[in-house]
């Protein structure tokens, strides 16, 4: 038993002693110590004297500049429907995993536009697990979930940073965008009646 | 050289005749008749050939379960026949082979027969061209719901169009709107904008499941699928439609708006309702089963599966699923319990217990069980469970495993004759330990208000009277289940047991053949599949047993019962094996 563990350690035992790195003998100046210190003050004072470039955080804030990618916020049309319709595709592309829907099912209220059929009966994204990559926005076929530009997101325990629905939709505002069901519903109602419904 | 070989009294199948055709370039040999989709034998056609050479056609209308329809046109293809002279010979090119006279028009795959020597082109400019027209003509008024629509992810109008399809729409008019959120039948959506007129759901209701329900009103664009008027669509095989439809104009009721295709785990299983036990695949996610789907199986289902058995999964999630080890009402843990049983049923005299497995357990768990009933000398039987039958799939045997539990010798031909025995065994003071699977006894295990009175096919059976006040003369009551009832409600030592998706194994159909299905989710809290208790029970009662892989436990049964001699896990395949019963 021993034996064969000691077989095995062996070959590892030769690996480790040729990876071990000869240490570099200094030169006098470099052992001098004070060289070094005195370099480091000269970059202190040298932007001493340049223009501030920190901000007062938290009394002043950084202005991201536009395309910054912030949270992913849920987004409302101009007329306050929700515009999302649980097509999970934002679900599906999240590298991190950072966004769960649950699907409304069959029995659910449907959504609140009337052509829509369905939006999700809850929509969660986990803001410690999101990167900011942008992907949700992009895949979203209904132009519903916008990474707007919150930079700034605290929380004091895990669940809370798990924004909900409601407060995604809150904290999205309105997307004055194309009505695409609403439209798709205009044009219906414009054509002549269908001659016999199933 | 006298006696007679008992295995050429069969005349041999006469030899079946081929003909070689060349698809792109790549000549394949096919028989020249093929089965259609009642296994009559009729001339084999192009698209059946292309498939043979590993040519993907596409195709709406075709399925080789329906009978041809050809209105889709979406398997147009290009083909050219051998020129003949005028001696009827072959005309050759200077090089030898025969030569070709292309076709000046196209054909569709799914309904030309093929004929010797015949090319067909799957892949030139223009057969590429009409594909394009195809897809073009069917999405002019399609109403692209893809954000809403369930069928996205396993919609051929989606794949045909990434795969074969332009890149934008010259469509600037408007589409003609058609009605939405058609309630068809009690578990069928119907969306006429969606549908593209292909007919499977008409042919397959007409031709397959024996009821002419849905046709097709109105002219031109405006035509679509519709019901008798006041007649919804209702049998028992409807959901089939939605499989069969190519989009998403035939939902299922049930599974809409549940979960996105794409993100279900499909795991190959058994439907579990009846006898039959047709193949499904189960699509789950993060331990949900969201739905059943017919898995194709040549010898037991074909492609298809009832509306019953489909949604018989619900139960699965439920919330009040046993989840603990209980003794005498106490929660315990597995090891406790099970050398608290080992113990007692070592100790009990011969002859002392009863064992009523369950039907619905698999060969392995009712071998196991076998064993520890040999060991204890106990009477042993199982619960029939009796219901409607129906000339397609449906059987009247809802336990999809009685023939395992026959073949292992837990209950004989007639299943339940021994119930009344055992419980006057249990009033003479005999029996004195019973262990219960999976049954609630109480109940009768039949449900009377299920059973025709034709299809009873024991008196015994309603009579057998085992009653909770018989039940609480018992010394021990083991039981394992897997959702509370009455009998579970009694038990000395509880025992939660898995749902099938929770578990692998194999059941015993109808007619014999023995398929395995496999773990689909994680059963919930302390359960654990029977066959794994089952396995330590045994080793303890009945002594050392070199077994602990579900395989092992197959392939030893397979060497020890002889029912199921030759047969071993790996052996079983996706589709199983037959045997005789
Ligand atoms: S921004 Fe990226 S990581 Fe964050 S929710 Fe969207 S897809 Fe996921
Ligand atoms: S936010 Fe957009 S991509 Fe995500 S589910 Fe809703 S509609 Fe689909
Ligand atoms: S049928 Fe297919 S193409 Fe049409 S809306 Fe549904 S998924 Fe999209
Ligand atoms: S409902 Fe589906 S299966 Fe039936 S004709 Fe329309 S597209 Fe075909
Ligand atoms: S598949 Fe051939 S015409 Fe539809």
């Amino acid at each position: 038993m021993v034996e064969r563990v000691i077989r095995r350690i062996r070959p590892i035992r030769r690996i480790t002693q040729q990876m071990i790195v000869e240490r570099k003998k200094l030169s006098l100046w470099e052992r001098l110590y004070l060289p070094a210190v005195i370099g480091g003050f000269k970059v202190t004072l040298r932007l001493f004297f340049r223009k501030k470039v920190t901000l007062q955080y938290p009394e002043q804030r950084w202005m991201v500049p536009d395309g910054y990618r912030g949270a992913p916020y849920l987004v409302k049309d101009q007329e306050g429907n929700t515009k999302c319709v649980s097509c999970q595709l934002c679900e599906f592309i999240c590298p991190p995993k950072a966004i769960k829907i649950i699907p409304p099912g069959p029995a659910a209220q449907l959504a609140d536009r009337p052509n829509a059929e369905k939006m999700p009966l809850e929509f969660e994204i986990n803001m410690l697990r999101c990167i900011f990559c942008g992907y949700c926005q992009e895949v979203c076929p209904e132009e519903a979930i916008f990474l707007l530009k919150d930079w700034s997101h605290v929380g004091t325990h895990r669940a809370e940073m798990v924004y909900h629905k409601e407060k995604l939709l809150a904290l999205g505002g309105t997307h004055r965008g194309l009505q695409k069901w609403k439209h798709k519903l205009e044009e219906a109602g414009n054509q002549e009646n269908f001659p016999v419904k199933p | 050289m006298s006696a007679a070989p008992t295995s050429e009294t069969k005349p041999a199948p006469p030899p079946v005749e081929t003909l070689t055709v060349k698809v792109d370039d790549r000549r394949v040999t096919v028989p020249k008749l093929s089965p259609d989709h009642t296994g009559k034998l009729v001339p084999t056609t192009m698209i059946q050939a292309c498939f043979a050479a590993g040519t993907m056609v596409p195709h709406y209308c075709y399925h080789p379960k329906l009978p041809v329809a050809g209105n889709c046109r979406m398997c147009l293809v290009e083909f050219g026949t051998p020129a003949l002279g005028p001696d009827r010979k072959p005309i050759l090119n200077p090089d030898g082979t025969p030569k070709i006279t292309k076709s000046p028009r196209p054909a569709i795959a799914c309904a030309t027969p093929i004929s010797p020597g015949m090319e067909i082109y799957c892949s030139t400019p223009s057969v590429k061209q009409m594909r394009e027209g195809v897809l073009e003509s069917l999405l002019i008024n399609h109403p692209l719901d893809c954000p809403i629509c369930d069928q996205a992810g396993e919609c051929k109008l989606q794949e045909y169009s990434v795969d074969y399809g332009q890149s934008a729409s010259r469509f600037v008019e408007a589409k003609v709107h058609k009605p939405k959120r058609i309630d068809l039948g009690p578990r069928i959506v119907f969306d006429a904008e969606r549908c593209i007129l292909c007919t499977r759901c008409i042919r397959f209701t007409r031709d397959v499941a024996g009821d002419d329900a849905l046709g097709i009103v109105n002219r031109g664009s405006y035509n679509t699928i519709s019901t008798f008027p006041g007649q919804p669509f209702d049998n028992n095989y409807t959901l089939n439609t939605v499989d069969l439809c190519p989009v998403g104009a035939l939902t299922s009721k049930d599974f809409r708006f549940q979960m996105r295709v794409w993100f279900l785990k499909e795991t190959k299983s058994l439907c579990t309702s009846c006898a039959t036990g047709c193949n499904v695949t189960v699509g789950s996610r993060e331990n949900r089963v969201y739905r059943y789907e017919p898995r194709e199986n040549e010898a037991v289902n074909g492609p298809w599966m009832c509306d019953a058995g489909r949604l018989h999964y619900k139960w699965i999630n439920r919330e009040d699923r046993l989840k603990e080890v209980r003794v005498r009402g106490e929660k315990s843990t597995w090891t406790a319990a099970l050398q608290e049983i080992a113990g007692k049923l070592k100790s009990a005299p011969k002859g002392s217990v009863a064992i009523v497995a369950s039907a619905r357990q698999t060969n392995e768990e009712l071998f196991l069980l076998k064993k520890l009933a040999t060991r204890l000398e106990a009477i042993t039987d199982s619960v029939p469970r009796l219901g409607r039958k129906d000339a397609l799939l449906l059987d009247a045997d809802k336990n999809p495993n009685t023939n395992g539990a026959r073949l292992n010798g837990m209950c004989f031909t007639e299943v339940g004759i021994n119930l009344s025995k055992i419980a006057a065994g249990i009033e003479s003071g005999q029996i004195k330990t019973l262990l219960v699977f999976g049954e609630n006894l109480l109940q009768h295990g039949v449900r009377a208000d299920e059973l025709a009175a034709a299809e009873i096919t024991s008196e015994t059976v309603q009579k057998h009277g085992l009653t909770a006040e018989l039940l609480s003369r018992l010394e021990t009551l083991i039981v394992s289940d897997i959702l509370p009832g009455p009998t579970t409600l009694l038990a000395h030592y509880l025992l939660p047991g898995c749902a099938h998706v929770e578990k692998r194994g194999t059941f015993t159909n109808t007619k014999g053949r023995v398929q395995k299905f496999m773990k689909a989710i994680e059963p919930p809290g302390d359960a654990r599949p029977e066959w794994e208790f089952l396995l330590e029970l045994v080793q303890s009662v009945a002594g050392r047993e070199d077994l602990r892989t579900l395989e092992g436990l197959f392939n030893r049964m397979a060497r020890e019962v002889p029912a199921f001699q030759g047969l071993t896990w790996a052996g079983l395949g996706d589709t199983g094996t037959t045997v005789e019963i």
